[in-house]
């Protein structure tokens, strides 16, 4: 479904992402590891087109390199921000259109039912400003508003970020039961543990480049990982 | 002083505060988008009436058919100036755009005079819109009931698209966070287009209507009124629409109060706007309807 090559992102002279390859087949969850600042964010933006890389990307067959955000989202790529970044001065519903931007307004309905059962949470509150909502309920918000697209691919940027356990395990349990009805899916996470719990593949990247790849179990179990990413000694 | 002065007064303050609160809109919106006061939109008001003068007197269009025209063609025309001005420059400094402005205002006035003269030209008032009407003995001309009417319609109709079209939701989101604004698969591109069309259409409507109170027009008509809207908008709470709106009326009103009743001061109406602008940021930096601006608008 996606395919990356010789990816690299630069900002200003800072070499961020120095020539990463990987791929995320279809119905799969591929997990990108790291600490900060290793380049995961700058992954996700150069595929979502928020920032301009060199190198390939192919995207359900077609090259997106150079390719605007907004063309890039409407050929079924979807990105759940760092930091959830909902519109906090738009309505849950209007934060639900704004997902929907490029869906017809006959194709409305059904879409926000359907965001309404995955998130009872949601519907309670529709038209509430986004910004009153916990962050946690953000979270749900900028999933289910990434949903509306109805993407081919769901890009996560650290959704565990600034979460209590029982909310992170929530979410976690969403994006597992998304996976199970077919989403493919791309997950950056600093909490390493619950991501390669969950995923089928996993690469680790460190400052700009991927240092190990292999199925989530093999780097599970892999002695370097766990003492970086899972603290243990 | 009697009531009916006083009533008279009122209503002429709120017809020219209209005016003051449609041009406004156009810089309120543009801030709120991409975070620039566009020095230029009190030109493009000018030029918008221009448009109308020509429809009307050189192409012999019907009046209506020649506002229609020339708000149009002000739409396309703030357009063009944001494709070509401020487009290119929308990842610079905000220094930079907003130089770019001035130079833009400077290159419409300028071009106008060049091409037109600095001689004011008659803006030929139609019938509709002329005469008096008498309300229980107050007098009102008509100009001045139906400036407030329309745009306080202009007011509304903008509300609604803000309030629920698919156009107006993404403004408001782009006025909080183009970034995310962009990975909803909205091109920000159109919508900030959508908006420069909407504040010069409105700037337009505040022209024509301006020279239907002053039926004279120049090349440099815009710069009082563009600066007086301006401080309209920054008063209301730069980033608001209603704010805009209710910033104008003020400064409307209280200018024509000022010259109505303490005529000794009517040298300094045009001071008067600012000195209120001035008064109000001291207790509120954010204006009267104003938030923070990293909240987002409208
Ligand atoms: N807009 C930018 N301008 C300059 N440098 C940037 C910019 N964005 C990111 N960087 C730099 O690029 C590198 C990678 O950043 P990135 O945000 O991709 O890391 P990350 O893995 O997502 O980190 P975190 O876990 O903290 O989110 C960092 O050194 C960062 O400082
Ligand atoms: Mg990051």
């Amino acid at each position: 479904m996606l395919k990356v090559k010789d990816l690299n992102v630069y900002y200003g002279v800072i070499h961020a992402l120095k020539g990463i390859d990987f791929n995320v087949p279809e119905n799969k969850i591929v997990t990108l590891i790291g600490s900060n600042g290793a380049g995961k964010s700058s992954t996700l933006k150069a595929v979502a087109g928020l920032v301009k890389p060199k190198g390939k990307i192919s995207f359900l067959g077609h090259n997106i390199v150079g390719k605007r955000a907004y063309k890039i989202t409407k050929q079924g790529l979807a990105l759940v921000p760092e930091g959830r970044h909902v519109f906090v001065n738009l309505s849950i519903t209007e934060n639900l259109r704004m997902g929907a931007f490029g869906k017809k307004y006959s194709e409305l309905k059904p879409l926000y039912k359907k965001a309404f059962d995955m998130f009872p949470i949601l519907k309670e509150r529709a038209n509430q400003k986004a910004g009153t909502l916990s962050g946690g309920e953000q979270q749900m918000l900028a999933l289910a508003r990434a949903l509306m697209s109805e993407p081919s691919l769901l890009m996560l940027d650290e959704p565990s970020l600034g979460l209590a356990p029982k909310i992170v395990a929530e979410v976690f349990d969403i994006i597992k039961s998304l996976n199970r009805g077919g989403m493919t899916i791309l997950l950056v996470e600093q909490n390493a543990g619950l991501a390669l719990k969950i995923a089928d593949y996993a690469y680790v990247l460190e400052n700009g480049a991927i240092t190990l790849e292999g199925d989530a179990k093999s780097v599970l179990n892999n002695e370097q990982v766990r003492k970086s990413y899972l603290g243990e000694i | 002083m009697n009531i009916t002065i006083i009533l008279q007064q009122l209503v002429n303050g709120l017809s020219l505060g209209s005016l003051y609160g449609l041009i406004a809109i156009g810089y309120t919106m543009v801030y709120g988008v991409i975070r620039l006061i566009n020095f230029a939109h009190g030109d493009i008001m000018m030029v918008g009436t221009y448009f109308a003068l020509f429809a009307a007197t050189t192409f012999l269009l019907p009046w209506w058919a020649a506002f229609i025209v020339a708000i149009a063609l002000a739409a396309l025309l703030g357009v063009f100036i944001d494709k070509v001005a401020y487009k290119p420059l929308r990842n610079a400094s905000r220094i930079s755009s907003l130089i770019t402005a001035i130079g833009v205002s400077f290159l419409l006035e300028n071009l106008f005079l060049v091409l037109f003269g600095g001689v004011p030209r008659a803006f030929k008032i139609p019938q509709v819109f002329s005469g008096v009407v008498h309300l229980n003995g107050v007098i009102i001309p008509i100009i001045a009931l139906i400036t407030p009417i329309v745009a306080i319609v202009c007011l509304l109709l903008l509300m609604q698209i803000l309030q629920h079209t698919k156009y107006g939701i993404a403004m408001r989101a782009l006025s909080l966070d183009m970034e995310t604004t962009r990975i909803m698969g909205a091109n920000v591109d159109a919508i900030i287009a959508f908006v420069f069309a909407i504040g010069s259409a409105l700037a337009a409507i505040g022209g024509i209507f301006w020279a239907l109170r002053y039926p004279s027009i120049n090349p440099l008509m815009g710069i009082m009124p563009g600066l007086k809207a301006f401080a309209a908008a920054v008063l209301g709470g730069i980033g608001s629409v209603p704010g805009a709106a209710l910033g104008g009326f003020i400064i409307g009103i209280t200018e024509i109060l000022v010259v109505a009743f303490l005529p000794s001061l009517a040298g300094y109406k045009d001071a008067f706007a600012f000195l209120l602008l001035i008064f109000v940021l001291l207790f509120k930096p954010t204006g009267i309807m104003g938030e923070d601006l990293e909240k987002g608008r409208f």
